[in-house]
């Protein structure tokens, strides 16, 4: 078992070295507004806190240690150099209300970032600010209702989402004080046509789509899609989750989009971070730049300078203290110039690649894709409902044997309309072996269950911990840590 | 190719198990008059050697700064174990914990920091963060919109002494939802909200007040009296703060009788470099009869299958993987790594230590103060913690142009969005600032102000403040 940090702490030890010194001047503050007691905090060494959390740091799976074909996540590898030249002194003691004078070697780094991103998106104007995916959906959504508002157009309140589509979006759509209505997916795993003729009307505001979809496949009909919600005077926004699949190949804008976000904690490589921080930047058509969050950078000669009101009077404003996450900004930016035109492409291709791959292999051993004559993107869908029945297993019990053989298990149960589903991504910086590693595993795993599903049941057995108990987790909440606390802590 | 491991016999290998002749043939699904895409005016491929020599350059440009702006964002020292750690590969290129059994690390931490934010806050519990201070206390309104039920109409008093980049965030994400947000103004002598200006709103219906501390100004606000009006009125307290700063100052669980039922804010001064304004994280906490409102991750403890300890993400009924439209945020990604860092920053700094911080910011502002009060033509208008507001006889973006050819970052102007202050600077002092920085900053500023506005023109112009 680990311990807790606050396990290791003893009442008065302290890490001197980090610490400023103490000073002899008496506090003039009033007392009604100070502390009376200590917060809970640890008092350790400098020894105990690092080795404390670089042996929580062994407890995880990560990129840099496992194989990690998280769907939709995109896992891929993060460039170390990368890392390094954003953690430059310059770039970090850099405070974000500097002058614009002391700032133009971020701004030109955000800047270029910017014209990249509309040349491969196909969008005329980018802002960088919004901070993670569902940001950028906030504010891409934001901006198709500023927009009919701006046209006086304000009796459509209603965004179509498919069922396929990611939890965000429908989260993002009811922020931005819409209702949603849910658009089924047909059999071949395209948007169901006839059911978004029949939804369309004078009531819809837009629609958002992945494409590829979360289903890992390419929805064909898209240019038939944005006639239909153009025709009923409304918009498309294109959830850039899986923009690395069609990066270089297809743009949004080119087929017909008018808004979207990309993540560039997925496409453009920045560490994921332990849930983040991620980047989600919107791009605009023209009819819909003029509503983009700021600030944005903007170019005049050879200076650049951040927008003022005056360049965007109608933006839908600030969703940020400052500028949004600058530092994945800035790798984004690095990991762009480290591909140029060619490597991007090539993200597209070799993912694409070994996701077809792994799943040819796979369909030979004899599991079932969700949608088997369709080929893959990026990444796809296999369905355990067969498996579940036949052997009294499930697509959990499958990720959690998955674990014992040190790969991460791919998504799970997502998306919702395939039953007992694993949602794999492998992307493009993952060796043959590797898949080849990963579906031995898998058909080993599928032997096992034959022989003994309890094995499965009880996975996984060689982690630090074995399953866990949720359900106790929600119904005996325990959040933070009492033992040992202070008279005054809850 | 960079990052692309496949040799050409893995691709042609690949291909023939797949049953196709090239690796366009992939991508024939997608409509033809679609494959057209030219991104040929992406700037050219560069290896890491001419990338680093770019990016030296650049950093180099924005780097060498005395800094004495802070505004939101403020430069303290960071142990050097913090980064180091934090940035092992086990931590930064992991992803959000879902497979828990894998993901005991990132999930214990989660725990451990909520523990010590909710009681940095003396609160019941905190929330595994979300992206950064301005959009932690748009979500603290909306949380307690959908917590304050009794109101017929949602109406949020919003101090002008909150800062104003938060303020316009929150305009920008709450209104969506037909929240009304009232500003009210603060006293322009004392740099704070009074209860003379509250009882203007007596007749309103109040669903919550926010209450900064210490204010944007480095005023302290008298959160007791606060926070017993809002009380009074049935209206939540969300307490926007300053989290090194509650090492030393009551905090929001304290307030009044009851305390503050959210407190949120900027972590980014618990062990997170300033770095052009981000990644950054937000905190948020509350009383725990309003759990299932908060939104984004949760960590709790359990146990599993052996009755051994054991970390998960909990309460994922609220989320938006799970609710969907139903869920209380859209939140998905948080701020992971920046919580991982400022939770080690925590462990390293201690108590003491982060009081120390905290103690030591303060001082140097008084020390600063007294050397600014012997200047005759620099008036200072107020502020309490680290940060005051200086009146000069000059303007102020033609101050700060020149102490940045002094190398010094003088401070942040007031006068877009305090225009009635006049030609106002915000000023901060931490503690990584000794006499000797705090003199050359006075006395280039005492210069720059001696100097005739004669150069007022085109040099100026060029350097427009921030936005």
């Amino acid at each position: 078992m680990s311990q807790l940090i606050f396990e290791l702490s003893q009442h008065g030890r302290v890490a001197k070295a980090q610490q400023p010194r103490p000073s002899s001047q008496k506090l003039t503050l009033p007392a009604h507004l100070l502390r009376q007691d200590e917060p809970n905090l640890p008092e350790v060494s400098e020894l105990q806190a690092v080795r404390h959390y670089t042996n929580l740091s062994r407890r995880n799976f990560s990129i840099d240690t496992q194989f990690y074909p998280l769907g939709s996540c995109t896992m891929k590898y993060n460039p170390r150099g990368v890392h390094k030249l954003a953690m430059l002194e310059g770039f970090l003691h850099h405070h974000p209300l500097s002058l614009d004078m002391n700032s133009q070697g971020f701004m030109a780094c955000a800047y270029e970032l910017q014209e990249m991103l509309k040349t491969v998106t196909g969008m005329k104007g980018v802002s960088l600010t919004p901070m993670a995916g569902a940001q950028g959906e906030f504010a891409g959504v934001a901006m198709i209702r500023a927009y009919h508002e701006s046209r006086g157009d304000t009796a459509r309140d209603e965004i179509l989402v498919p069922d396929a589509a990611h939890g965000t979006n429908p989260a993002s759509a009811v922020q931005c004080g819409y209702k949603v209505r849910e658009i089924p997916t047909g059999p071949d795993g395209n948007v169901d046509i006839e059911a978004l003729r029949a939804a369309v009307g004078p009531n819809t505001a837009g629609i958002m789509l992945t494409n590829p979809s979360t289903l890992g496949v390419f929805e064909q009909k898209i240019q038939e899609i944005a006639a239909i919600i153009h025709k009923a005077g409304g918009l498309l926004y294109y959830d850039g989750a899986n923009l690395n699949a069609i990066l270089g190949k297809v743009r949004p804008g080119d087929m017909g989009f008018n808004v979207m976000h990309i993540n560039l904690h997925k496409t453009f490589a920045t560490p994921h971070g332990g849930g983040g921080p991620g980047g989600g930047p919107v791009a605009a058509c023209e009819r819909l730049a003029p509503f983009l969050p700021t600030p944005i950078v903007i170019k005049n000669e050879n200076h650049y300078r951040w927008s003022t009101e005056k360049d965007f009077p109608h933006t839908i404003g600030r969703l940020s203290a400052f500028m949004g996450n600058a530092g994945i900004i800035l790798r984004a930016y690095m990991y762009a110039r480290l591909l140029g035109p060619e490597g991007m492409q090539r993200v597209a291709e070799f993912a694409t690649l070994n996701a077809n791959y792994l799943l040819a292999r796979l369909k030979k051993a004899g599991f079932t894709p969700a949608y088997p004559t369709r080929r893959a993107s990026h990444e796809f869908i296999i369905t355990l409902k067969t498996e579940a029945k036949e052997l009294n297993i499930s697509a959990l019990d499958v990720a959690k044997r998955l674990l014992d053989y040190s790969v991460h298990a791919p998504t799970m149960y997502f998306p919702l309309l395939v039953p007992e589903c694993l949602l794999i991504e492998p992307t493009e910086t993952e060796t043959k072996e590797v898949l080849d590693h990963f579906a031995e595993i898998l058909i080993k795993i599928l032997q096992e269950a034959k022989e003994n599903p309890d094995l499965l049941h009880n996975a996984p057995y060689s982690l630090p911990v074995r399953r866990l108990d949720e359900v106790k987790a929600a119904r005996e909440l325990d959040l933070t840590f009492t033992k040992n606390t202070g008279p005054d802590t809850a | 190719m960079p990052f692309i491991p496949h040799t050409e016999k893995d691709v042609k290998d690949m291909l023939a198990t797949i049953g196709v002749a090239r690796v366009d043939d992939l991508f024939n699904e997608i409509p033809d008059n679609l494959r057209k895409a030219n991104i040929n005016d992406v700037m050219p491929s560069l290896n890491e050697m001419e990338l680093s020599r770019l990016m030296h350059e650049r950093a180099n440009q924005d780097g060498g700064m005395k800094c004495f702006i802070g505004a939101g964002a403020y430069e303290h020292h960071i142990p050097a174990a913090v980064w180091e750690v934090a940035t092992r590969g086990e931590f930064m290129t992991a992803y959000t914990p879902y497979q828990a059994e894998a993901s005991q690390g990132t999930l214990q931490l989660l725990y451990e920091y909520q523990t010590m934010m909710a009681s940095l806050m003396a609160l019941d519990v905190s929330n595994a963060s979300l992206y950064d201070g301005a959009s932690a206390l748009a979500e603290a309104i909306l949380m307690a919109a959908r917590s304050n039920k009794k109101k017929t109409r949602q109406r949020i008093l919003l101090p002008l002494s909150v800062h104003p980049h938060y303020r316009e965030t929150v305009k920008a994400i709450v209104t969506q939802q037909g929240i009304d947000i009232v500003e009210i103004p603060f006293d322009v002598k004392k740099g704070c909200v009074t209860k003379e200006i509250l009882e203007k709103y007596s007749h309103d219906d109040v669903t919550a007040l926010v209450i900064p501390q210490p204010n944007f100004f480095g005023v302290l606000e008298d959160v007791d009296l606060l926070t017993e009006w809002a009380h009074q009125h049935q209206g939540l307290v969300i307490a926007v703060v300053n989290p090194m700063s509650m090492s030393l100052l009551k905090p929001p669980g304290k307030w009044g009788q009851n305390g503050a039922d959210i407190a949120c804010g900027e972590g980014q001064p618990l062990g997170v470099p300033l770095a052009s304004g981000g990644p950054y994280y937000g905190f948020l906490c509350c009383k725990k009869d309003y759990v299932r409102q908060l939104p984004g991750r949760i960590v709790g403890r359990t146990v599993d299958a052996e009755g051994k300890q054991g970390f998960v993400l909990t309460l994922q009924a609220r989320e938006q993987h799970i609710r969907r439209a139903k869920a209380t945020s859209n939140i998905c990604t948080n701020q992971g790594l920046l919580v991982t860092a400022s939770t080690i920053y925590m462990s390293l700094m201690g108590p003491k230590g982060l009081r120390q911080v905290a103690v030591n910011s303060h001082q140097n502002l008084n020390l600063l103060k007294s050397k600014f009060s012997a200047l005759k033509n620099v008036e200072i208008l107020f502020g309490d913690f680290h940060e005051m507001v200086l009146r000069l006889p000059k303007s102020v973006d033609e101050v700060l142009a020149q102490l940045a050819q002094q190398k010094i970052q003088a401070g942040f102007a007031l006068t877009k969005h305090y225009p009635e202050l006049g030609e106002c600077l915000l000023v901060c002092v931490t503690e990584t600032k000794n006499e000797a920085d705090l003199d050359l900053f006075v006395n280039q500023l005492s210069l720059a102000l001696e100097k005739n506005s004669e150069k007022k023109s085109k040099e100026v112009l060029n350097v427009a403040t921030y936005f």
